[in-house]
């Protein structure tokens, strides 16, 4: 007797298909070991947009009374493993669906797994995750995240290793031939069951104590009730920004204290403020006004609210002005310009390296086909 | 916000022969409307002809906005009330349900708007005669539901609405139902009061902090996810909770003011206090149904008859105080839900709910009469009172509901 569930948290649109894949295999794959399941999608979700962390759910059962019980609670409360598509999203989530920054590892139940696409090691990826009262564990499938658009889908085996790995990880709740079978049967088979298979045997886990965790960011908020909320579906306006500090001079627009956007992010615009020729594109051009007017008039891109969407990169005239990096890169959300102003060469130094690295880098961030998808779009060309 | 134009109309008040639409067309000038949409339906479309001739005579003055649909017209009045101007509007059966995208919303947003609904079928092609299932349609949504039986009470009435609705305690939307044809389009005797008697009675609107104006930014209906949903319905509930002492107060001061009016404002009774059947409906058909109540009680019957006036809010107490004691009570509805408990009308439905808590229940029959026009006439209510007191006789229901008057 026993019912498990696996919770899958992607980024809306980009990774729709991807989680999708997952949780029916998950369910597809429990049916030939005799058991019985359903996948679905958070509702609170489903008016999805772009790179929004979003989550669809698996739940397998041994009967089908078993399975109706724990779908009394239609959104399960803890979950057996966290299955993790991209691994900017260990620094938290702000969906759709709720108020507030969730730990990605809070429905983790106690000993249950956290399993992560990932390039960085368990220890990099810790400093970025939340810490828990109970242990749990971690495991890694390595690789970049797989990001694709609506309308298309990036079939780059990720969908098969995180499923070869979760056999690994949970064996109680599906067997690893079981899921090869459904590979074979479901997803055309061929290598993409050897993908499964040598991702069942390379994955591992590291145990995570209680307390072990670096990111201490708290965002929660107390939900007013019918006798304190404004009537008539009325919300006051965020006050006016202003001056960055009495007399300073600049301008910071007013945001707001609820509703924050930067875990939506993958990747953040870095400035070269040397270069810049403040002509205030960026500025105009960003559609959740994330830019602060520096007093000396430049541009600082607020992290907070910024969802890297990259429209400042592409509108920018100057060559490596505005370049958006691998979110994967920081631990906190600081401002660049107060940085800058610290400290001008360390400051350049290490957004210069940042830059020419990045260049390098195969990542993209979805909202438009850059980076993962040169070669692709190259190919798709010469044809 | 419009500016009143100086016009000596008003002064006096005076006694006029005008038709139950011009009555409302005239409390629009009384009480200053600022913001007037209108779209031609029938019997609706009178109100707006009125309208607009009454702001052309310099009555007053009003922005008078014909709207290309039904859908832009209750659209315009909402957002025009969230800035804080009064507003009319209104329309009939199809047209009516062609705006329920903005109708449905009105309420939620907590504007006040007053819309005049001429009671119309549903159109079977063209059918525009009176019924009242256009207006019904609103009865769970947070709308006041008023159905008026004369000229002079849909005047009275109009002017009582915004007072009642853009109440700070309730700022809910009111929709006064009119029989089209028997109110809308036949004149009668009209005591017309004066603008100052108006002002009196009717003070200014105002939304005070939910007021959408540049110096008070807020943002008006945001995306709502199950988050808030009922937080938000249940504020609503409680703003037509409070609905019901506001329109006892506001109904006091009207008689003060203008010296007239029931003593109840949710209910007329007549001739119930020792009737043993009560006959109950709403609108105009209680002409027929007073004048075959006095015939009867001539007879010897004790007979009486109950008009709901308010459908929303549903004065429950009221209504079980009225109807206690009878023994059987015999529902008119001029509209009708199919498939429903007893396959009958949504007056008898109400009726029935509220007299359920009742020690004593008593026997209850309904009748369907008077749709789509069909005129309801003394012999129709003689039948409906012949049938209840052959049930209460034999003790007998042999049919719940009875339809009245139709060609078998």
């Amino acid at each position: 007797m026993s019912t498990l569930a696996v919770e899958v948290v992607y980024r809306g649109i980009f990774q729709k298909t991807l989680a999708r894949n997952i949780v029916r295999s998950i369910v597809f794959a429990a049916r030939k070991d005799g058991k019985i399941g359903t996948a679905f999608g958070r509702y609170g979700d489903s008016p999805e947009r772009n790179g929004i962390p979003a989550k669809q759910f698996a739940i397998v059962a041994d009967d089908p009374e078993e399975l109706e019980e724990s779908l009394a609670v239609y959104q399960a409360t803890n979950v057996d493993v966290t299955i993790n598509v991209d691994d900017t999203m260990c620094k938290g989530i702000e969906s759709w669906a709720w108020y507030g920054l969730q730990p990605i590892n809070e429905l983790t139940k106690p000993g249950g797994t956290l399993i992560v696409t990932s390039r960085q090691q368990a220890d990099a990826l810790l400093d970025d995750i939340h810490p828990k009262e109970s242990p749990y564990n971690l495991s890694i499938v390595t690789g970049i995240p797989s990001f694709s658009g609506l309308w298309v889908y990036k079939d780059d085996h990720t969908d098969v290793r995180v499923l070869g790995a979760l056999c690994k990880v949970c064996p109680e709740l599906v067997s690893l031939d079981a899921m090869l079978e459904t590979i074979e049967e479901q997803m055309g088979g061929g290598t993409k069951v050897v993908s499964a298979q040598r991702s069942y045997e390379r994955t591992g886990a590291r145990p995570v104590e209680p307390g072990e965790g670096g990111n201490r960011r708290e965002m929660k908020f107390t939900m007013p009730g019918w006798k304190s909320m404004e009537e008539g579906l009325v919300i006051r306006a965020i006050p006016e920004g202003g001056e960055f500090a009495e007399g300073e001079g600049g301008y910071v627009p007013g945001r707001s204290d609820v509703f924050k956007k930067f875990s939506t992010r993958s990747m953040r615009p870095v400035v070269n403020f040397e270069t810049c020729i403040k002509c205030t594109l960026c500025w105009l051009q960003c559609p959740d006004t994330c830019f602060d007017v520096t007093p000396d008039g430049l541009y600082d891109a607020n992290m907070e609210a910024c969802c890297g969407c990259g429209v400042c990169e592409a509108v920018c005239p100057v060559p490596d002005c505005v370049t958006m990096v691998n979110e994967a890169e920081f631990n906190d959300n600081d401002s660049q310009w107060q940085w800058w102003q610290k400290d001008k060469d360390g400051y350049n130094k290490w957004m210069t390296d940042l830059v020419e690295q990045q260049k390098a880098e195969t990542r993209t961030h979805g909202f438009h086909h850059v980076g993962g998808y040169a070669q692709e779009i190259q190919a798709a060309e010469a044809d | 916000m419009t500016t009143t134009v100086p016009t000596d109309m008003f002064q006096q008040s005076t006694e006029e022969l005008i038709s139950g639409s011009e009555a409302i067309a005239i409390a629009c000038a009384l009480a200053d409307v600022d913001v007037i949409t209108a779209y031609p339906i029938r019997p609706y479309d009178t109100v707006m002809q009125y309208v607009s001739k009454l702001k052309a005579d310099g009555a007053f003055d009003c922005d008078f906005i014909v709207a290309e649909s039904e859908h832009s017209q209750f659209e315009i009045v909402k957002h025009a009330s969230a800035v804080g101007a009064r507003t009319f509007c209104g329309s009939s059966g199809v047209g009516w349900f062609y705006a329920f995208e903005a109708i449905t919303v009105t309420a939620g947003l907590r504007m006040p708007v007053v819309a005049m609904v001429g009671n119309r079928a549903l159109d079977d092609p063209g059918a525009f005669g009176v019924e009242h299932n256009d207006a019904m349609a609103v009865r769970d949504l947070g709308w006041h539901l008023y159905w008026v039986a004369t000229a002079q009470e849909a005047m009275d009435i109009a002017l009582l609405a915004w007072r009642v609705a853009e109440d700070r305690n309730v700022l809910l939307p009111f929709a006064i139902s009119c029989d089209g044809s028997f109110l809308t389009h036949s004149q009668a005797i009209v005591q017309v009061p004066t603008r100052e008697q108006v002002n009196r009675y009717l003070p200014g609107y105002n939304r005070h902090e939910l007021q959408l104006h540049p110096d008070n930014p807020i943002t008006v209906a945001p995306q709502v996810n199950e988050d808030w949903l009922m937080e938000i319905r249940r504020q609503t509930d409680e703003a037509m909770r409070r609905a019901v002492g506001v329109i006892y107060e506001a109904y006091d001061e009207f008689k003060e003011v203008f010296g007239r009016g029931d003593p109840s404002p949710f209910i007329e009774e007549y001739m119930t206090e020792d009737a043993e059947i009560i006959l109950v409906g709403m609108g105009t058909l209680a002409m027929p149904t007073r004048v075959a109540v006095r015939r009867m009680r001539e007879q010897g019957k004790k007979v009486g008859f109950v008009r709901v006036k308010f459908f929303r809010p549903f004065a429950v107490e009221e209504v079980q105080n009225a109807l206690r004691g009878a023994k059987g009570i015999a529902v008119i509805d001029r509209d009708y839900s199919y498939g429903s408990p007893s396959f009958g009308g949504v007056l008898f439905h109400e009726l029935r709910s509220t007299l359920y808590p009742l020690p004593e229940r008593p026997l209850m029959l309904n009748f369907i009469a008077g749709l789509g026009g069909r005129e309801v006439m003394v012999r129709d209510v003689n039948e409906m009172v012949e049938t209840i007191e052959k049930a209460l006789e034999t003790g007998k229901i042999e049919q719940e509901t009875t339809w009245i008057n139709v060609r078998e």
